[in-house]
């Protein structure tokens, strides 16, 4: 076992994730610790650019027609081959959609232990020791590992680290020539005459709304406030608003200055999305919901009687 | 196509979640358990999958509290077979020796395509349908919210962060992480699930023997500490109102009004 | 009159009645068994009592009322006349045994008949007056769920007035005519005597033309008579003839009970629900007392009969998908049994809606938030979807501990409920219960998470097997516990209790708690010092008041703390649904054009000065604080015990919650 921090670079054609900026803040602390080097791991077909800026010590670089766009295959593959050869202590991967292909199935390939939905990583000896997120972020489980480990790390764990000048190493791999998986297309989001991103008052809304026909309320509000209507998951995945209004993990991260949660229980997926809103107004019955946890205010009255009330109030104070 | 979904009995996170004396793993013994959520999912996306195109699915579960009502009620919603594998597996299961038991049981298993929920609330090393492609050596993909067949195999919608699709072409075997069914799961009613449960029909098969270890050992398990705590508001709907209407004006995001 | 004419009248007659009359009796025996041959003599009770006493229509609205029931008894007088005036086809002078003009019955029998013609007379005039100028909006059909009935032609009931009108002009033209054809005959001065209108009658009958005129109104109301026998099974009329039988066969189980038996395929319909279809006359009644109806749904169980009696008689046909209605329509119901109450032909909407739900929930087509709560039903045993381990939780805030009654026996069981228990407001009242029965040294206590949902809502949202689920987890809990009888907060949890688990066990008694605190002070184990004074209304409960008659208990509650009661319009039996029931709680309502909870606090306000609107139900405390708050009333809705506590001199209730929590 060598003494390096591997972190796998997440791209796309060459536009670097900021969840990798964040493994390689953290690989550089445990890496002086541990004696060793960070370095990032790049899969690409003709993005090498995507190294400069890197903060890393060193970059494998492996290049292969296969890894022009995330095939999961492809990618434990290619990582397998990178670890098997040159042992690191510690690789990191981001817990995306990505992340989560890749860490487990490099787990069980390269058998090397996995910590999964990680926001601490600490050496204690030879030993890693991780706190992982679990049972829907209501435990935490501090896990040791001795010896290497693979942590796959939920965003905005680590404070993000950038500019550097690695030295790029190219590597190759094998097993990427005959892969059953084939990359058909991307879509992107569908244009929408909203982006919730670029909002300043989001009403948002949760399973707790119950049904598509009581969104309503929920616009009424935002129409008073001059602000639009989100989404937590349960409600895009119903089909009751547009996929692109969905904030979390699988849908964007925004940061209005005001975020009324009606209806959202706060899983950690979703408080990923929205927990740098500048002020959160979280209503929901459920007295123990995680949302009153990031919330700046709450109430656990019917969403249904306050978002009526409120509505009100705005529009007579508006005018 | 023939459809395996392996299907995970977890902690009800609706209960209070007791820990052990040893404060390293929940006091399983005393908890409620339910079907993981996501797997919910993957059998509803294989109903789905055989309602459009025929074919069969087979819901496979391990010996784990309650997994009998859920394997019949994945019998009642549709599903053609439904297999128990028996053993002792009270101290809760791994991902990696879950994925090791399914692995070996699915060796002289006839099936197409295994789909499995994505993650579940305990798999904190590593996701199950993952460890699960890479022991059997077939391709896989995590966070699908679609499947359809495709050319003589599959195709898989692929979410990622921001609302990015991939559509990837699967050919062969492999196992697919569902993150949402096409639509939600469908509704079984108990006179269903109790028709189901009289009619039999469980095969139940010993667990294969398997050697996994996952080399990670939970030290400590413990709530997180909020760190925070909004303040509640107190009163009826319309106070309720009124104080939200006070912090908003006071931060300048309505205008108007005294 | 022409014996051979007649004959063939009666002849032709009858043949087309047989043959339309056929294929409706084929569908009646056709359809599904429905044990409705039990309890003869409580059967031809209630016969006496709701057919031919006419009971729904005396105390029902008036004065339709009144003329139903004055038509339907002048039918029943005139039953004889029709047999004298068929018999008088070949038989001049042919009277009914006992009832001629000599004998005993035959004066006073001659008399009743001549005066219920007029009576009768003078009822359809005022019944075409209702359809023909003032045009009742109850005949016509209400918006938007009555639309097609509202679009349809309403002469058959104005052609149907005129036909009666028509056989009651025969009879008094014959009649009048032949006490001039035959003046002097001993029999026929006999019969003036006793016939003043049709004597009066006779004066204008010129004596020339006396025995054609006879002949005309025998002529005129015998053939009335024949064609409007055909055109009865063909129209809406065709209750003259089935009513009676529906009445007859009417469910005998407790309001509350639905059955086991119910087929669960609504294809299938019993011979009852067939011969509930062929009865309905279209009255309106159900629709009018139809909360579902009133809030703007497509439900109004007047159309929902018609629609499916529309598709049993071939009239109109099921959709592509097999469908009579909409699923919103059957969805729409609150099971508040106000349409059953109202029904004059003894007609069961509820049960087949709930039959239809039954079926709906067994392809899993229902709203998200209703499968979601069926989910929480099937996971946790209580619609909010929390721990069991939470259901006692509210109990935190007493100084003292409630017995759990599986360790310990116990005199009364308390079976709190999920409202009770889980909702905010509620716990507030559950713990008033509590401490007044604590302080009065009663001896009682509960099941803490042992206890599930009774299952009222849940069956009546049409999930059988769940329901049945959650009684056999009670009624184990129950037989792990030690008591004499159970008493409920909720009225729902009441009604399945107390009529519907005996089908799956032995049954304790099941009492409401007002039942048990009334007793409580009336046998002055509770004082109460000082009289509250307040003007007060009170909300009969469906659950509480129509479907289990207990109307008495909360008004003695109320008298007995020293509360001033002011009735509503509608009360007792006769109450009106807050729209909470048969789980529409847990269904969308913001499409509603006006929910019927708020209709009610509106109700409420229009009696004036009310300082409380009194709840003795859980949901309805949630149901009427929010419309009370949406509405904007100057009075309080409060569960009654707040008002027992400070009758007993404890505190304001304000200060009783503060110190609870």
């Amino acid at each position: 076992m060598g003494n390096d921090i591997f972190v796998l670079v997440e791209h796309t054609a060459g536009a670097v994730d900021d969840s990798t900026h964040e493994l390689l803040g953290k690989a550089a602390e445990l890496a002086g610790e541990s004696g060793g080097r960070t370095v990032a791991c790049l899969l690409h077909a003709g993005a090498a650019d995507a190294t400069s800026g890197l903060a890393a010590d060193a970059v494998l670089s492996v290049e292969h027609p296969a890894l022009e766009h995330f095939l999961p295959e492809a990618y434990v593959k290619a990582m397998a081959s990178l670890l098997a050869e040159h042992e690191p202590r510690l690789t990191l991967v981001a817990n995306t959609t990505v992340g989560m292909d890749v860490a487990a199935g490099l787990s069980a390939r390269a058998a090397v232990p996995l910590v999964a939905y990680c926001t601490a990583v600490a050496f204690e000896g030879d030993a890693v020791v991780a706190t992982s997120q679990v049972f829907g972020g209501k435990l935490n489980a501090e896990v040791v590992v001795d010896g290497a480990a693979i942590c796959s790390v939920v965003a905005g764990s680590f404070a993000p680290a950038s500019g550097g000048s690695p030295e790029v190493t190219e590597a190759s791999v094998s097993g990427l020539d005959d892969l059953t998986t084939t990359f058909l297309r991307r879509v992107e989001p569908e244009v929408s005459d909203v982006d919730i991103t670029a909002e300043e008052i989001l009403i948002s809304v949760g399973r707790g709304i119950g049904g598509e026909e009581n969104i309503e309320l929920a616009q009424e509000l935002a129409d008073a406030l001059g602000g639009v209507v989100s989404a937590s998951r349960p409600v895009t995945d119903g089909g009751w608003l547009p996929k692109t209004r969905q904030v979390g993990k699988s849908g964007r991260k925004v940061k209005p200055k005001l975020y009324i949660a009606c209806g959202i229980s706060g899983a950690p997926e979703h408080l990923e999305g929205m927990g740098d809103a500048e002020l959160i107004i979280a209503i929901n019955t459920d007295e123990n919901a995680p949302i009153f946890d990031v919330a700046h205010f709450g109430t656990t009255e019917d969403l249904f009687d306050v978002l009526p009330a409120l509505t009100e109030q705005v529009e007579s104070a508006v005018g | 196509m023939d459809i395996v979904v392996p299907m995970q009995q977890t902690v009800d996170l609706v209960e209070e979640l007791e820990l052990n004396d040893a404060g390293t793993d929940v006091e399983r013994e005393y908890l409620k358990f339910v079907a993981n959520e996501w797997d919910e999912q993957a059998l509803e996306e294989a109903l789905l999958f055989k309602e459009a195109t025929g074919g069969t699915v087979t819901v496979v579960g391990i010996d784990e509290t309650d997994v009998d009502g859920t394997l019949y009620s994945a019998l009642a919603k549709g599903a053609d077979r439904a297999v128990k594998l028996s053993g002792d597996f009270e101290e809760g299961v791994s991902s990696h020796r879950r994925a090791a038991i399914l692995a070996a049981w699915l060796g002289d298993q006839s099936y197409d395509l295994v789909l499995v929920g994505v993650q579940s609330p305990e798999d904190l090393d590593g996701q199950t349908g993952v460890i699960l492609a890479n022991l059997l050596d077939v391709a896989h993909v995590s966070v699908a919210i679609g499947v359809e067949p495709h050319d003589g195999g599959v195709k898989v919608s692929q979410e990622f962060g921001g609302g990015v699709v991939h559509e990837l072409a699967l050919s062969g075997r492999a196992v697919v992480g569902i993150q949402a069914a096409r639509q939600a799961p469908r509704y079984v009613s108990i006179s269903r699930v109790r028709a189901a449960m009289q009619e039999g029909g469980l095969n139940e098969t010993a667990a294969p023997d398997v050697d996994a270890e996952t080399g990670t050992t939970v030290r400590r398990l413990y709530a997180p500490e909020s760190t925070s705590h909004a303040e509640m508001l107190e009163g009826d709907a319309d106070a309720v109102a009124a104080r939200i209407m006070e912090i908003v004006r006071e931060r300048g995001l309505v205008k108007g009004g005294s | 009159m022409s014996p051979v004419l007649f004959s063939l009248a009666l002849v032709i007659a009858a043949a087309t009645f047989a043959a339309i009359m056929a294929p409706r009796v084929r569908l009646l025996l056709g359809a599904g068994p429905a044990p409705r041959f039990d309890q003869l003599g409580e059967r031809l009770r209630r016969t006496a009592v709701y057919a031919f006493g006419q009971k729904k229509f005396l105390t029902g609205e008036q004065p339709a009322g009144l003329m139903h029931a004055f038509i339907f008894w002048g039918f029943m007088i005139l039953g004889l006349t029709v047999v004298t005036l068929f018999a008088r086809g070949y038989s001049e002078h042919f009277y009914l045994p006992l009832l001629g003009p000599g004998d005993l019955l035959g004066g006073p029998y001659t008399l009743l008949r001549d005066l219920i013609q007029v009576t009768v007379v003078v009822a359809v005039s005022y019944a075409l007056y209702r359809r023909l100028i003032a045009h009742t909006p109850r005949l016509f059909g209400y918006r938007p769920a009555e639309e097609r009935l509202h679009g349809e032609a309403h002469w058959e009931g104005i052609l149907i007035l005129f036909l009666i009108l028509g056989i009651m002009l025969g009879s008094l033209l014959h009649e009048g005519a032949r006490l001039v054809e035959f003046a002097g005959e001993a029999s026929v001065e006999k019969e003036r005597g006793w016939e003043p209108i049709s004597n009066l009658f006779s004066h204008l009958i010129p004596a020339g033309n006396a025995a054609t005129i006879a002949e005309v109104g025998f002529w005129m109301h015998n053939l009335i008579v024949l064609a409007f026998l055909n055109l009865l099974p063909l129209s809406k009329h065709f209750h003259i003839i089935t009513a009676i039988p529906n009445v007859f066969f009417g469910s005998l189980r407790p309001r509350g009970a639905l059955s086991k038996t119910d087929p669960g395929d609504p294809d299938a319909f019993t011979w009852k629900q067939v011969l509930d279809m062929y009865s309905c006359t279209e009255c309106g009644r159900c629709s009018a007392a139809c909360p579902a109806t009133a809030s703007g749904t497509d439900l109004a169980p007047r159309q929902l009969i018609l629609d499916l009696r529309d598709v049993v008689l071939g009239r109109t046909e099921r959709t592509e998908d097999g469908k009579i209605v909409s699923d919103d329509v059957l969805w729409a119901c609150t099971t508040c049994m106000a349409c059953v109450e109202a029904c004059p032909v003894g007609i069961e909407h509820v049960p087949t809606i709930v039959q239809g739900r039954r079926k709906l929930v067994d392809q899993g087509a229902m709203e998200p938030m209703l499968q979601d709560t069926l989910q929480n039903f099937a996971q946790q045993g209580n619609s909010y979807g929390k721990s069991s381990r939470m259901r006692a939780r509210w109990t935190k805030g007493l100084d003292f501990k409630i017995p759990d009654a599986r360790k310990e026996p116990v005199k009364y069981l308390w079976f709190v409920g999920d409202f009770a228990s889980f909702d905010e407001r509620s716990q507030e009242a559950s713990r008033r219960i509590a401490r007044i029965l604590h302080g009065a040294g009663v001896s009682f206590g509960m099941l803490y998470e042992g206890e599930r949902n009774a299952g009222n809502d849940v069956r009546r949202i049409g999930e059988e097997g769940l329901f049945e689920l959650l009684v056999e987890h009670n009624m184990a809990a129950f037989a792990g516990a030690e008591f004499k009888a159970i008493f409920t907060t909720d009225p729902h949890s009441l009604n399945t209790l107390k009529n519907e688990y005996g089908d799956f066990g032995e049954m304790k008694p099941v009492y409401h708690y007002t039942e048990l605190l009334v007793e409580l002070i009336e046998d002055g184990t509770i004082r109460l010092p000082e009289p509250v004074g307040s003007r007060v209304t009170y909300h009969d409960p469906c659950y509480l008041a129509r479907y289990n008659r207990i109307t008495d208990a909360p008004r003695r509650l109320l008298e007995a703390v020293g509360a001033q009661l002011v009735e509503m319009p509608r009360h007792g039996t006769n109450t009106f649904c807050c729209g909470a029931g048969g789980g529409r709680i847990w269904m969308d309502d913001s499409k509603l054009v006006e929910r019927p909870s708020e209709m009610r606090v509106k109700e409420a306000a229009a009696l004036g000065e009310l300082d409380y609107f009194v709840v003795t139900c859980p949901k309805d405390l949630a149901m009427y604080s929010d419309a009370a708050a949406t509405v904007g009333v100057d009075f309080e809705v409060i569960e009654v015990t707040a008002l027992v506590e400070r009758a007993m001199g404890a505190a304001e209730p304000g200060e009783l919650v503060a110190g609870a929590t």
